[in-house]
């Protein structure tokens, strides 16, 4: 079936859906979800949106700048960061306008709460930046985006799967989808198309990512010859439950929650003097980690602990109880009377595919654009947090650069004349892998594969790297990739047979998991969320640049492209 | 590791014509979730086995399923408070599509009704509107709410009357109903409060005790009810 929309926008989360608030106004919008949308991702975030609103101190846009620029140890691009914080008021209240229930302080202000790495004064103290809706302000965002986006007459697409982006002498010309439910493969055509697939966690066995973010997408475009940028940063976020990797926001922190070792010790006193246990959250997870290492987890077990006995139960109830309930169900403890076993769960990816400030799908290192393709969200990569995510910049990350693709798209489509006919050798070309996979007579079976993947990336890519391990680590995967070869599948049905998505999902996790380890080998300095044991520096020399991956004929290939610096001067990071 | 017995209630569209049962035995470790052992069976015994899920803690509302014959979410629901044989099947009164999986459209459909957006055409202030602490209490349960649909499957009114708007789609409207900052009160509260509607709620109390977010569903039905009244619309 074919389907013509003005732009087409692929994903649900919150850059997708305030991308499609923005183009609705100019002409038709269709969203493309493999879920329902409420159910994306975005709906997890817990903590909060960065923005200076100074509603319960003084705070200012210019010291949420720096404090990105040094969170992101240097590798962010300022312009873009700069636009970002700049735009962060008046986006945050847009979205109270639009409906979002941000708790709020007596006088009926938008309550903020403190966060990692946020400060006053460039860094004298902590500052309370984060505004929030109790610890489920992804959930509230989200499902006002998502009643607004419907009262535009935006049109879902609901368990659509995307099976390829067609992209044409260096234009964007629609999507293939397979809709999950059984009716077969439907061709979108369209003036303007915008990536908003969210991020791809499951790469890690342990993870706070939903079971749906495997970065299709990314590998869709990857595989078209567009380059992945930064794909050795993914964030561990310190605190996840332990053995579940569910997780617990920074807000618990925010809220006075302390972190302790198993010799009792508020360890980060050692790490990060001034602001302690909210010092970023590479900085965090890697203390975690070398507590652990050194002896002093709990029990000498590998987990530690989160204190939040010394906040007011009230303050637990009324701020947290998103939180508390996991900790209830999960754990059976009450976080107000005993502590919270944590370790560091893979959580967020400050990679993906480069994009300018509007959105626009860049080709190569020198910024050429694809026309009519667009990236927003934890898919792409501006580069807002460098290195380093910054907690609360990733929500507002998703809907300052989602609208502001979604204006320019709005230009694209009100200019230019009928959506491009394309597509129908390309959707039989799409359909190649699940021909092969419905046709396997193979032995193989993707859930073994992907629970190996999951394994060795968590072993050998995850805090601290060193070349042999990853040199191994790509080895490993080329095997995998190989027996990912010989998958058969039992359900040969054509309706909704999740066991065929879920192979063509480990084939992402299988390439993504290959650009994420070699960009990684490549990269000889420790940054961010990078931590190389055989190269324990910054080195701003040779590495204060991008990374670009480019899958060519002869494989893999590496180009740089250099970080734009307009304000801060990369210093010593220390907090 | 402990033995458990699986007890699935399955149907494939392209080969069935009624729903069977069949069962699985697996080894489930205490902290594990009916998710968990889904998955399990998916993973290792048969692959076909058809379910929805995705955040996996009981955010996004995708694996609501009757679990020992009540609707909960499969992630949400640990082994250890169950007995040795789990009995899963589709939620009721949906249309059954593939094993565990069923239509959701007649229950987001439901919500279209109730004008389930925010409406203020005032020219809003150049900052946040306000609104105090004890002004956001009344929407305060009701802006948790994931649309799961545990709470209209449960409903014995929906299952007798498929034209009733069902606890979800009413707790929608409360949503905004109660919230200081809509302006479309009037508008909202005629389209709930018909026979469909809010009358067709006779406090039975399924909703709250199936609701993941324990959630007083009633008591917001109880609410608009008594505002109905007050406004002279019944």
């Amino acid at each position: 079936m074919n389907h013509k929309f003005d732009t087409v926008i692929i994903g649900s989360g919150l850059a997708g859906l305030m991308a499609a608030i923005e183009a609705a106004k100019h002409g038709s919008v269709a969203v493309l979800t493999k879920l329902y949308p409420t159910r994306s991702h975005s709906t997890a975030a817990q903590g909060g949106i960065a923005a200076a609103l100074g509603n319960e101190e003084t705070d200012k846009p210019e010291w949420h700048f720096y404090d990105t620029v040094k969170g992101g140890d240097f590798l962010g691009d300022q312009d873009a960061i700069e636009v970002m914080c700049e735009d962060a008021i008046r986006t945050i209240i847009e979205l109270e306008h639009l409906g979002v229930p941000f708790s709020r302080t007596f006088e009926g202000k938008i309550a903020q709460r403190r966060f990692g790495g946020h400060t006053r004064d460039f860094g004298a103290a902590t500052v309370r930046r984060a505004c929030y809706s109790a610890d489920r302000t992804g959930h509230a965002i989200m499902f006002a985006l998502y009643e607004q986006s419907e009262r535009m007459g935006v049109k879902f697409f609901k368990e659509f799967h995307v099976l390829d982006i067609i992209i044409e002498n260096g234009r964007c010309l629609g999507v293939v989808t397979l809709e999950i439910l059984g009716s077969g493969v439907h061709v979108f055509q369209s003036k303007a198309t915008l990536v908003a697939s969210g991020g791809y966690g499951r790469v890690f066995k342990t993870t706070s990512n939903a079971h749906a973010s495997t970065g299709d997408c990314l590998n869709i475009l990857f595989n078209s010859g567009i380059p992945l940028e930064d794909m050795e940063f993914f964030q561990f976020h310190p605190t996840g439950l332990y053995g579940l990797g569910i997780l617990i926001t920074e807000g618990a922190r925010g809220e006075g929650g302390i972190l302790i070792n198993g010799k009792g010790e508020r360890f980060m006193e050692r790490y990060a003097p001034s602001i302690k246990d909210l010092a970023p959250r590479d900085m965090v997870a890697r203390a975690i980690i070398t507590e652990i290492r050194e002896g002093r987890g709990i029990k000498g077990k590998d987990y530690v602990h989160l204190d939040l006995r010394k906040i007011d139960k009230k303050i637990i109830e009324e701020r947290l109880p998103e939180i508390s309930t996991f900790c209830r169900i999960y754990l059976g403890i009450d976080p107000s009377e005993a502590p919270i076993p944590v370790l560091p769960t893979a959580h967020y990816a400050m990679g993906g595919v480069p994009t300018d400030i509007d959105g626009r799908v860049l080709m190569d290192e020198k910024g050429n654009a694809v026309y009519g393709l667009f990236a927003a969200g934890e898919c792409a990569c501006v580069s807002i947090h460098g290195a380093n995510r910054l907690g609360c910049n990733s929500l507002l990350d998703t809907v300052v650069f989602g609208r502001r693709a979604g204006l320019a798209m709005g230009n694209i489509t009100g200019k230019s004349g009928n959506a491009e006919e394309a597509g129908i050798n390309t959707a039989n070309k799409s359909l190649e892998a699940v021909d092969r996979l419905l046709n396997g007579k193979g032995e193989e079976k993707a859930a073994d594969i992907r629970a190996e993947l999951q394994k060795i990336m968590m072993d050998k890519c995850s805090d601290f790297r060193n070349e042999k391990k990853l040199e191994q680590l790509i080895n490993e995967i080329q095997t995998l990739k190989g027996r990912a070869m010989e998958i058969s599948i039992k359900d040969k049905g054509k309706k909704f047979n999740t066991e065929l998505l879920e192979a063509l999902e480990l084939e992402s996790l299988l390439n993504l998991s290959e650009v994420i380890s070699s960009s990684a080998l490549q990269r000889k300095e420790s940054r961010g969320a990078h931590s190389r044991e055989d190269y324990p520096k910054r080195d701003d020399e040779n590495w204060l640049k991008h990374t670009l991956a480019f899958r060519t004929d002869k494989g893999m290939e590496f180009r740089h492209k250099p970080v734009t610096i307009t304000r801060f001067q990369p210093e010593e990071r220390k907090y | 590791m402990k033995k458990y017995f699986f007890k699935v209630k399955r149907f494939d569209p392209e080969n069935d014509v009624v729903p069977r049962w069949e069962e699985f035995s697996i080894g489930m470790e205490p902290f594990e979730r009916v998710l968990d052992g889904l998955i399990k069976i998916k993973d290792t015994r048969d692959g076909a086995l058809t379910f929805r899920r995705s955040c996996a803690h009981g955010i996004c509302g995708s694996c609501a399923m009757k679990i020992d014959g009540r609707n909960r979410l499969a992630c949400q629901t640990l082994i250890k408070d169950l007995k040795e044989t789990v009995t899963v099947e589709p939620l009721p009164a949906f249309p059954v599509i593939k094993d565990l999986v069923v239509d959701m459209e007649p229950f987001f459909k439901k919500n279209e009704e109730v004008i389930p957006y925010l409406l203020n055409d005032e020219t809003p202030p150049e900052r946040e509107r306000l609104q105090s602490p004890e002004e956001q209490q009344k929407i305060l349960q009701a802006i948790t709410c994931i649309m799961c649909a545990c709470c209209t499957s449960a409903c014995p009114s929906y299952w007798a009357d498929k034209i009733y708007l069902g606890p979800s789609a009413i707790l929608k409207g409360a949503r905004f109903i109660f919230d200081t900052r809509d302006r479309a009160l009037d508008e909202r509260l005629g389209k709930i409060t018909h026979e469909h509607g809010v009358w067709r709620c006779h406090s039975i109390y399924n909703c709250v005790e199936v609701c993941p977010k324990e959630i007083d569903i009633t008591g917001y039905i109880s609410k608009l009810k008594r505002l109905a009244i007050k406004k002279g619309i019944s």
